[in-house]
């Protein structure tokens, strides 16, 4: 606390002789700040892409117990807080939805085949290229990656202001109405638990992909996802959509998914 | 001038202990919300605005109502406004500052508030929102007070505040326009994609801000000895009655666009509010209400013999503002939100924290507006006498 003021006082100080104003001493504070924040240090083995996507194989996943352990995973190592009893306060970051709310538009189809209609479907954010989640953040806590794509969260910024909520057309987005440490189950040290009052959502393990490893949903889908560059025309993933034909959701808004479902 | 505000009766000091301990109440259970996080509030993963984000969206409104004094004096010298348009201005400050609280009450972080401008984002709507607000708020207290001022010294006000009072008339239709553009520009969200959402706004802020300045100036012309005057009162009157029937005609023009194009993701929202959608209908009562309050107000506003009986004007302000205050407050913003993009259906009330902590910032507002029109009046009376 002392050294921080002392260091405050050095700053402002020291911009008053330079003839700086209150401004740079805002920035000077606020670059302080944001070297704490989530942004991750990138491992020597880590997995580069111009733009990550994600393919679900949906003829892999016929019954929501080959979607459980999918669910799990991600549940597991991102402390999701599965514990918390009140539907309201719910957060998820991947999980299973019916036909009809994953492909809305699509279910009005009435005599659609039983197959597709029956299916139990994994969503998860889209990590879309037009991202409408961005656009409406006020304070760029929720950004797009420039790198790879990757829509992420700093939690240590997002005001809980839930714009992004309200601006996400596909429910990705969760909040957390409480604490949601006491619901976690077994709290993972490898990523941070989140604190009362800020949004969250699905990171594409951004965290993993630092240190080379697949994400999490991805490894335990046993082949029925497949991760990969979208740019790369040579990756597996431009394989997988090249031999199959692939659906995203809601495509007519103009967000561009970089999740795809074949179906 | 503001020594003004500390003179006065007991019943006015009453009035100022009640707002005092209602202010309290809310501000005890806001601090409960701010240890235990917004799940003491109605809201959830699929409603995640609920009555605070409403109040502010109506009390926006409310703000932007006064240009509707201040325009046809200063732009169109209608001289008549020159004795009330203080109180528009005034008015316009006190609901302000309720938005401002709104909007704090509502964050789930509010000590990061200051976010928004530490890291100042173009993109966002709501940065511009806190833009727009603050700057209305600022250019009101300013203009507000110095031409107050300068009545209570019998002179004219400083010629450098005319370019800000002609400045105040487009940033009054900014506040509400920004507001509205909060929601109409999210994709996904089929109630609030229309482009007649920010004239929708306008038009029922035109309604109900002068349809609450003419009952406050009822009151004040009852409770003091100051006469806000018949013919301003007429007058507002018929810009209330112009207003509302705008309103309700955009509204009839949704309605149409809605169900004649006969898109579900557009006519779900309309549904869910107006007939009840997969059996849940709890607003359905609510809305109906709103649309026979805004009807019966025409029918008395319209009509010269029922408008100039003030008694029933009385009578079709109070049925303006609930009329309003129901379209926005509870149908604008949950209607926007049930069914869920995904098309769930998740009903939301407000709990009783919520409320609460909704009545304190109104105590909030009604403590600044009386506080402001009790200086106004003492002005008024002293310059008189």
């Amino acid at each position: 606390m002392e050294s921080s003021r002392r260091k405050f006082l050095k700053i402002a100080g020291a911009s008053a002789v330079a003839g700086l104003g209150a401004h740079s001493i805002l920035n000077a504070l606020a670059s302080e700040e944001q070297a704490e924040t989530v942004e991750i240090k990138i491992g020597p083995k880590a997995l580069h892409a111009k733009n990550w996507g994600m393919v679900i194989d949906t003829r892999k996943l016929t019954t929501s117990a080959d979607l459980k352990p999918i669910i799990d995973a991600c549940n597991k190592i991102h402390n999701i807080p599965i514990k918390l009893e009140n539907k309201n306060h719910e957060i998820k970051w991947i999980w299973e939805e019916k036909y009809q709310h994953a492909f809305p538009v699509l279910s009005g189809n009435k005599y659609a085949n039983d197959r597709v209609t029956k299916l139990p479907f994994l969503v998860l954010c889209n990590h879309c290229e037009n991202p409408p989640c961005v656009r409406a953040c006020p304070t760029q806590a929720t950004f797009k990656r420039k790198s790879d794509g990757i829509v992420m969260m700093d939690f240590h910024r997002c005001i809980g202001c839930r714009f992004c909520m309200a601006a996400c057309p596909y429910g990705s987005r969760s909040f957390n109405f409480r604490d949601p440490r006491p619901f976690i189950e077994h709290e993972s040290k490898d990523f941070p638990t989140r604190m009362k009052g800020v949004v969250e959502k699905c990171n594409f393990c951004a965290e993993r992909l630092a240190v080379g490893k697949q994400p999490a949903c991805v490894e335990a889908s046993k082949g029925a996802l497949v991760f990969g560059d979208l740019r790369d025309p040579d990756s597996k993933i431009r394989k997988v959509l090249k031999e199959n034909y692939t659906i995203r959701r809601k495509q007519e808004l103009g967000t561009e998914p970089a999740v795809y479902y074949i179906v | 001038m503001l020594e003004l505000a500390f003179k006065g009766g007991k019943k006015y000091w009453g009035w100022m202990a009640f707002l005092l301990g209602v202010i309290s109440a809310g501000f005890a259970v806001y601090l409960w919300q701010f240890n235990f996080g917004l799940g003491i509030t109605g809201m959830s993963r699929d409603v995640s605005w609920g009555f605070y984000i409403a109040n502010f969206t109506f009390l926006v409104g409310v703000a932007a109502g006064g240009v509707m004094v201040v325009t046809p004096y200063y732009l169109h010298n209608y001289k008549a406004f020159g004795k009330i348009t203080i109180l528009g201005e005034f008015l316009a400050i006190a609901s302000v500052i309720m938005c401002l609280l709104f909007i704090i009450v509502d964050l789930g972080q509010p000590i990061r508030a200051l976010n928004v401008l530490l890291y100042p984002s173009p993109n966002s709507i709501l940065f511009w929102d806190a833009v727009v607000l603050n700057g209305y708020l600022l250019l009101n207290i300013v203009i507000g007070w110095n031409v107050l001022e300068a009545e209570r010294n019998g002179t004219h006000y400083g010629s450098w505040l005319k370019p800000l009072i002609y400045l105040s008339i487009p940033w009054a239709v900014s506040i509400h326009t920004v507001t509205a553009y909060l929601y109409c520009g999210l994709p996904g969200r089929g109630f609030w994609l229309t482009a007649i959402l920010a004239p929708r706004f306008l038009a029922s802020a035109f309604a109900a801000g002068p349809a609450l300045l003419i009952l406050l100036c009822l009151v004040i012309r009852r409770t003091t000895n100051f006469d806000p005057g018949r013919e301003q009162i007429q007058s507002l009157a018929k810009i209330v009655a112009y207003a509302i029937c705008i309103n309700v005609f955009f509204f009839l023009c949704e309605v149409f666009v809605v169900f004649y194009s006969n898109i579900p993701s557009h006519m779900d929202h309309m549904k869910y509010l107006f007939v009840g959608l997969h059996g849940h209908d709890s607003l359905v009562p609510f809305m109906w209400t709103s649309m026979a309050l805004m009807v019966f107000a025409i029918i008395l506003l319209v009509n010269p013999i029922t408008r100039k009986n003030e008694t029933v004007l009385a009578v079709a302000c109070v049925s303006v503002f609930m009329g309003t205050w129901i379209d926005k407050g509870l149908g604008m913003i949950s209607g926007g939100f049930v069914p869920s993009p995904m098309h769930h259906v998740t009903e939301y009330a407000p709990t009783i924290p919520e409320i609460i902590i909704t009545l304190g910032v109104y105590g909030v507002g009604f403590l600044v507006l009386t506080a402001l029109f009790k200086i106004v009046v003492s002005v008024k009376e002293e310059t008189r006498g």
